[in-house]
Formats: C-alpha cells, sequence, structure tokens
C-alpha cells in the first residue's frame, strides 16, 4: 500500500536513523525497515489520524485568525506542519500515562483529548478556558488527561517530565511519560542532567524532540555542535531513534518499538522526530532566517496531511466524500469553539487572588 | 452572505499595516489554510491564510496598499452555492465592516479596573492562626536530630514523601541531617542525586505535578541558585498558571545564610530573595521545636516551601516537645521574651543573638520584647504590629544584605500600619553590604552581633 506515498513522504533532509552507540545489536536486527515490513494501518486508523491531525491545523489555523483580530495577546505559537508528531505518537498512550511539553502545546492538548473549546478560550483569556484564563496559551493543564503543561521556559519540562516518570516508578503504575521538547532545548544543561538521572535510575520516560529546525530564528545548524539530536543520550547509554515526523505511520511504529523498550523497564528513549513548522515562531516573526522556497517546498513535498489524504484516497480506505464529511466535522467543531472562546467572559476580577496557595 | 475577510494584526498592539500582495485573484476556488495574501509592517511579515473555503468574490484593497486599519474588510468569499450577486447584496445592505472588538488592549474590562480606585484587593489576613499548646513530654537534641525526626515521622506518616539530595542517603546526609533514615526506608525513599541542582529539582517538581511530596535537600541554599528557576518559576506558579488544577506539595530545605569562614559564595542569605515570590512560602526556623514543628507543618503543606536552615545551629541543643502530633502552624511569629520599651524581630540564628542582646539591654534597664518570625512569607505583619503599638519603637534584625531585605518590607508594614505609633525611625540590622570577606577579622565585622542589636535598640529607644 506504502510504495508511492512512501516515496513522496520520505524526509528530504535525513532518512531515518538509529543511534548505533547503545542498545544491543539483537535490537538493531530486529528493527522494523522503513517502508517494508510495516503493517498496514487499518482504514479506520487512517481516518482516525486524518481526523486527528485535521482538527490540529484547523484549530491553529482559526487561532492565528483570532490572534489578528485582537483576540488573543501575547504569544501565541502554532503547531501548524507538525501534527504527526503528536498524532502518532499519541495513538500508542495508555490512559496512565502522562504528557508534557513546552509553550507550543496547542496540538498536544489536542491530540490528549482536551476539549477544543476549553483551548481556544483560554487562547482568547476568558472564564471558561482550561486555566480560568489564567495561563494563556503557553500554560494549560489537565488532571483528567494527565497533560502537564505547557512550559515557558525553554527546557524546563524535560526535568519535569523525567519527575512525573519518576513518579510513575514510584507510585508503580506502568504509565510512561512523554516529554517532548525542540530542537533549540536540546542544548540546555538540563537536559543531560536529566538524561543522566532518567538512565541511572530507568525511569520510564520517552523523550520525543520535535526537530522542526530552528529555535526562533536560529537554525539548528547554528546554535548546535551536532545535529543529530537522536544520538544526545549517547553518552548516557540511551538509545535514540530518528524518525520522519512528517509521516504519521512511521510516527506512530517507531513510538510503538520506544515505548517496548521503556515499559519494559529498561529505561528512557529518545525519538528525534524531524518535522517543520510551516508559520513563525510566535505571531510576528519576520521570517529572514528562511526562504520562502524553503517553506513552501516542505509544505508541498512533505505536508503530513496531504500526503495522509493521498494515501487514503490511493488504498481506497476511503473517498473523497468521507473525508469531506470529517472536514465538515472538523470545521464545525473548531467553529464552535472560536464562538466559545468569544462567547465566554472575561474572568470575574475576583479570580485575581485565587489559586496562589492551596489552603492548608 | 459572501464572508468578510478582515486584515488581520501581527501583534496586540498593531493598528495599522501593508497589504503586500494578494496570492490569489478573483474568481480563484480557496480552499482553507490557503495563503491568499502578504502582510507586513516595519518589523514583519506574514502570510495570511484562508480560514473558510469557497471563492474570492471580491478584492476591496488591492495588493501594495499602505496603511490599512487592522479589521478593515479587505476581500468578500463567496460561500458554496453563492454567486457574484451576493456581492450586490453586501452593497445593498450598506455593509461597513462589522466592527470587531478593537486591539484588545484598549477596551478590556481588567484596564478598566485600574482606573476603578478599588476594584479589588488582596484578601484580608486569614484570621489570627492560634498555637497549639503543649505540655506533653519535652526532650534534649541537637537541632539536626529535630529535623531527622520531623522527616521520619512524617515519612513513615504518609508514603507519599521522599528525601532527595546529594549525600543524603549513604553519606548519612552532608551535614547528618538524614542519619539513619536510608536504614529505615530504603533507597527508594532516602535518594542520592547526582550533583545537579537543576535537574533535581526539576524532577522533582514534576514528581510533586504528579502527587508525590517530595523533600528536596539542597547542601546548602547557596546551590539552590542553580535549581531557582524551576522553585519560582515550575514550583511556585503551577497552581495559578493551571487554575487551580494542579499545584506543587514539595519542600526545599538546606543550610541557609553565613556559615564560618567559607567566603563569599557558601556564606549567603536566601531568605528575602523567595520572600518575595508569590505561592511559596518561606520559613526559617530558629530553636528545636520551631525546626520540629514547622518542618512537619512544612511536609504536609500542599504549598511549595521553602524551608531555611542554619549551618551553625545543626549542633545546638534544645528543649523539643516529644509528641509525634507537634505540628506548629506556619505563618505564626513567636514572641521569645516579652517587654515593653522595643520590639526586635528577629529569624533563624539572629533569634539567638537578639535574646542575647535583650539580656545587655535589661541590664540597662531596658524592656526589649523579641519577636522570633519563623515564616517569613506569609510574614506574621500581625504580631510585628501589635508589638510595635505596645512598645512604639522596633529594630529588625537579619544577616542578609539591606536593600529589599526582610527588614526593608518590616519597614514598610510598620509605615503602612503602625505610622502613628511610633516614637523613632525603625532601624535595620543587618549583614553589612559587601560579598562575604574570607578573614576571620572582616567575616566578624560584617554580620549582626548581640551589640550592634544592642546599640541599634538604644538608638531607637534615644537611650
Ligand atoms: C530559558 C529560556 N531562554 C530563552 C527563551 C526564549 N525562547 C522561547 S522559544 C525559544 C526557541 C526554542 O526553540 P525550540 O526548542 O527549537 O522549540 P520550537 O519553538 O522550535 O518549538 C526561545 C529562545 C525561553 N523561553 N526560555
Ligand atoms: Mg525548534
Amino acid at each position: 500500500m506504502a510504495k508511492a506515498t512512501q516515496a513522496k513522504a520520505a524526509p528530504a533532509n535525513s532518512t531515518a536513523k538509529q543511534n548505533k552507540s547503545t542498545d544491543g545489536s539483537a535490537k538493531k536486527t530486529a528493527r522494523r525497515r522503513p517502508g517494508k515490513a510495516q503493517p498496514p494501518a487499518s482504514a479506520e486508523d487512517l481516518l482516525g489520524f486524518y481526523r486527528d491531525m485535521l482538527l490540529i491545523r484547523r484549530f491553529e489555523e482559526k487561532a492565528g485568525q483570532l490572534y489578528g483580530m485582537g483576540l488573543i495577546g501575547g504569544f501565541c505559537h502554532l503547531y501548524i506542519g507538525q501534527e504527526a508528531v503528536v498524532a502518532g505518537v499519541h495513538a500508542n498512550a495508555l490512559p496512565q500515562d502522562s504528557v508534557i511539553t513546552s509553550y507550543r502545546d496547542h496540538g498536544h492538548m489536542l491530540a490528549c483529548g482536551m476539549p477544543p473549546d476549553g483551548v481556544m478560550a483560554e487562547l482568547t483569556g476568558r472564564e471558561g478556558g482550561l486555566s480560568k484564563g489564567k495561563g494563556g496559551s503557553m500554560h494549560m493543564f489537565s488532571r483528567e488527561k494527565n497533560f502537564y503543561g505547557g512550559h515557558g521556559i525553554v527546557g524546563a519540562q524535560v526535568p519535569l517530565g523525567t519527575g512525573l516518570a519518576f513518579a510513575h516508578k514510584y507510585k508503580k503504575d506502568g504509565g510512561v511519560c512523554y516529554t517532548y521538547f525542540g530542537d533549540g532545548s536540546v542544548n540546555q544543561g538540563q537536559v543531560y542532567e536529566s538524561f543522566n538521572m532518567a538512565q541511572l535510575w530507568k525511569l520510564p520516560v520517552l523523550y520525543i524532540i520535535e526537530n522542526n529546525k530552528y529555535g526562533m530564528g536560529t537554525s539548528i545548524q547554528r546554535s548546535s555542535s551536532t545535529t543529530e539530536l537522536y544520538q544526545r543520550g549517547s553518552a548516557h547509554g540511551i538509545p535514540g531513534t530518528q524518525v520522519d515526523g512528517m509521516d504519521v505511520i512511521k510516527v506512530r511504529d517507531a513510538t510503538a518499538e520506544a515505548l517496548e523498550h521503556v515499559r519494559g523497564g529498561k529505561g528512557p528513549y529518545i525519538l528525534e522526530m524531524l518535522t517543520y513548522r510551516y508559520r513563525g515562531h510566535s505571531m510576528s516573526d519576520p521570517a529572514k532566517y528562511r526562504s520562502k522556497d524553503e517553506v513552501s517546498k516542505v509544505r508541498s513535498e512533505q505536508d503530513p496531511i496531504d500526503n495522509l489524504r493521498q494515501m487514503i484516497l490511493s488504498t481506497n480506505a476511503a473517498d473523497e466524500a468521507t473525508l469531506k464529511a470529517i472536514d465538515g466535522d472538523i470545521k464545525a467543531i473548531v467553529t464552535h469553539a472560536a464562538d466559545f472562546a468569544k462567547a465566554s467572559p472575561e474572568p470575574q476580577l475576583s479570580e485575581l487572588y485565587t489559586d496562589i496557595l492551596v489552603e492548608a | 452572505m459572501p464572508i468578510q475577510i478582515l486584515m488581520p494584526a501581527l501583534s496586540p498592539t498593531m493598528t495599522e499595516g501593508n497589504l503586500a500582495k494578494w496570492n490569489v485573484a478573483e474568481g480563484d476556488t480557496i480552499s482553507a489554510g490557503d495563503v491568499i495574501c502578504e502582510i507586513e509592517t516595519d518589523k514583519a511579515t506574514m502570510e495570511v491564510e484562508a480560514v473558510d473555503e469557497g471563492v474570492m468574490g471580491k478584492i476591496l484593497i488591492p495588493g501594495g496598499t499602505e496603511a490599512v486599519a487592522v479589521n478593515a474588510v479587505i476581500a468578500l468569499l463567496l460561500e458554496e452555492g453563492e454567486d457574484k450577486s451576493a456581492l450586490d447584496m453586501v452593497e445593498m445592505a450598506g455593509q461597513t465592516p462589522k466592527s470587531n472588538p478593537a486591539p484588545v488592549a484598549t477596551d478590556s474590562p481588567a484596564m478598566a479596573a485600574h482606573a476603578d480606585p478599588a476594584p479589588v484587593s488582596a484578601p484580608a489576613a486569614a484570621a489570627e492562626i492560634l498555637e497549639p499548646e503543649y505540655d506533653g513530654p519535652m526532650i534534649t537534641q541537637t537541632l539536626r536530630e529535630s529535623l531527622r525526626d520531623a522527616m521520619a515521622e512524617e515519612m513513615r506518616r504518609d508514603d507519599s514523601v521522599f528525601l532527595m539530595g546529594e549525600e543524603v542517603a549513604q553519606y548519612q546526609g552532608a551535614y547528618k541531617v538524614s542519619q539513619g533514615l536510608l536504614d529505615e526506608f530504603g533507597e527508594d525513599r532516602i535518594i542520592d542525586t547526582p550533583i545537579t541542582e537543576y535537574g533535581f529539582s526539576g524532577l522533582a517538581v514534576g514528581a510533586s505535578f504528579a502527587g508525590l511530596k517530595p523533600i528536596v535537600e539542597f547542601m546548602t541554599f547557596n546551590f539552590s541558585m542553580q535549581a531557582i528557576d524551576h522553585i519560582v518559576n515550575s514550583a511556585a506558579k503551577t497552581l495559578y498558571m493551571s487554575g487551580g488544577q494542579m499545584g506543587s506539595s514539595i519542600v526545599f530545605r538546606g543550610a541557609n545564610g553565613a556559615a564560618s569562614r567559607v567566603g563569599a559564595q557558601h556564606s549567603q542569605c536566601f531568605a528575602a530573595w523567595y520572600s518575595q515570590v508569590p505561592g511559596l512560602k518561606v520559613v526559617a526556623p530558629w530553636s528545636g521545636a520551631d525546626a520540629k514543628g514547622l518542618l512537619k507543618a512544612a511536609i504536609r503543606d500542599p504549598n511549595p516551601v521553602v524551608f531555611l536552615e542554619n549551618e551553625l545551629l545543626y549542633g545546638t541543643s534544645f528543649e523539643v516537645p516529644a509528641s509525634e502530633d507537634f505540628v506548629l502552624p506556619i505563618g505564626k511569629a513567636k514572641i521569645e521574651r516579652t517587654g515593653t520599651d522595643v520590639t526586635i524581630t528577629a529569624f533563624s540564628r539572629m533569634v539567638g543573638l537578639a535574646l542575647e542582646a535583650a539580656e545587655l539591654l535589661a541590664a540597662e534597664g531596658i524592656s526589649a520584647e523579641v519577636i522570633n518570625l519563623r515564616t517569613i512569607r506569609p510574614l506574621d505583619t500581625g504580631t510585628i504590629i501589635n508589638s510595635v503599638k505596645k512598645t512604639n519603637r522596633i529594630v529588625s534584625v537579619e544577616e542578609g544584605w539591606p536593600q529589599s531585605g526582610v527588614g526593608a518590607e518590616i519597614v514598610a508594614q510598620v509605615m503602612e500600619n503602625a505610622f502613628d505609633y511610633l516614637d523613632a525611625p525603625v532601624v535595620r540590622v543587618h549583614g553589612e553590604d559587601v560579598p562575604m570577606p574570607y578573614a576571620a577579622n572582616l567575616e566578624a565585622l560584617t554580620l549582626p552581633t548581640p551589640e550592634k542589636i544592642k546599640a541599634a535598640a538604644k538608638a531607637v529607644c534615644y537611650a
């Protein structure tokens, strides 16, 4: 099934690689080769991925629009282009697992099943937002979905996520913490402090590096002495794999494989997702650090949603009408979220002094 | 009715921009996500993507137009099933640009609140917290033993409490505070960490998000500077940022303040630093009973608590309540000695010095009231103010630096709440405003002494 689409979706920049410096050789030979023995995803799975990714894309486009109307303030980091990463990873999640990420967090929350209405209303800073309007775009949380934010300090989520993994192990609840961070964050000292402890104590944490090639306006080549980020755990003996993060099926499968390691009690694993951010870093981005051609080339050749759509149609997993119906559903969900986010009132002024301390 | 496409803003402060170019023409079919035009300001350019699908009906503002107001209608999009005649309807209906909310900052209720003299204020101080009466058995033990017992008792009581830090387990603590804990609780709960304050503090905060109750020992608080981001940004703020959904029940504890002859990087007081942060509690015990009762309270507290010990007191023996139920309230100061002529506030090791000064003053016929602050945040201003209303004079003592220090805060509180009761300006006794010198004579010159406190008290008494 995947021949035609595989060829098209292959990352222009790099092919998937696995860290050779670590991990047993048995594992290496057992590793699935991309494009060969992959089990074909069921039509149901493919449509599920299509839905998940399209929801994020349309949600983010709507957020961009609301920002343009002045309804969203401050920073607003959109996830457009990177949808396959969270959609593919999250397909493997179990209810006891936990998730933590940076400020580029809307997609992660939607993938965790947090309500679009609540996310959008937090973006507009309203009472109906997931943090009652007090967190904003970068700071949302959900006890129910085990989503632990939404962190604005680059790299901070890495030890925090490692601590969530520590708690999974302490409580023996069988959970894994998915800890997402960017190619820019990967150079923070606290990342390596965390890698060391995670491997030392065999903590169930999956480190997911979303390598979208840039940290704000600085390309990875200009910020990193070595750019093979999946190898960044090698000093600590943590295995890593580089994954085509524009292909949701490959993301799903690589995650499943990494999770075997992590859930098997062998400690952390690093997945480097090669991906791309189409939009500016935040909303006002001069975009002088990359060419328009570079962006449009990725968009036209590697777009995770377009490619999945092609795959669905070419394998007859569904027809145009089915996809169109999904498009309509998603549009309705996003419109509803936007309407909710506009209609929800601003927080009560009395909220200013709540939630600072828990009453003992 | 055709969909109006509005001039977007690139930032909340942008009021107008240039419509650089259109990437589509009238009559083109557009899908959601297509780039339809580019806009620019002096700072940035942005591609505008279509949010709705349809056919470009009419471009109202041509490419190359400068200074287009934000929210002006720049084009009309025909929805599925509409034809060009729908455009006329817009004109006939005399539709002017729907006035969308202007850029956020101008008319939000939050802004209006500033004009309102008193829209909302910090909740009034909670009802008087009373210290529980204790008349049970007492034991004599060193302060490090009181701290150890407090942790051990709380760990027996609650499985989710654990201790982590450098040398806390096998070495039994760099200052032997965790003596014996590894034996009793095992290595799952008494955890030796690598020398990575930033990392393990973040890890502990993450574990607290998931409901565990970590005690993080800093070998000394000097090294907490590497971890301050997680104490302030991750532990203290998450409850607020999550709208109350999740917080951090965690204790950061260890030796704070000047030790002896260890030089500038290993001798400083962080009480004022941490006390500035809403969302943190800051506790600084002096006696063994303080240490035990307050550490137990800190561990039980559902909030992040910075617990400042003092190395020079670890070996000092005190009479301590033997009961496992002895818990002191955070936020409550203790009057260690009553007096009528002058109030002296102090915390941690300075309480002992203040009590010595009170003795010296008594010999000269001056009756000093000594308040052991115990908690720096929330500061027990009620006890301080009531004392000042009685004595009409106050001296604050701390070993930290003067600027924006704990004494500065006490001065402000007294000025705001007891100005008319003061018979003299407040005097602060504090560490000299220099990095801690190494030389013995200079070090001695840097820190408060009973004599300096006595002199300050006499000054406010005009004696
Ligand atoms: C400690 C810290 N330094 C600087 C910043 C400002 N900043 C915010 S995002 C960012 C770039 C991070 O890039 P990357 O990790 O690649 O994530 P991406 O934005 O690409 O998702 C910077 C420098 C910050 N938030 N925190
Ligand atoms: Mg990046």
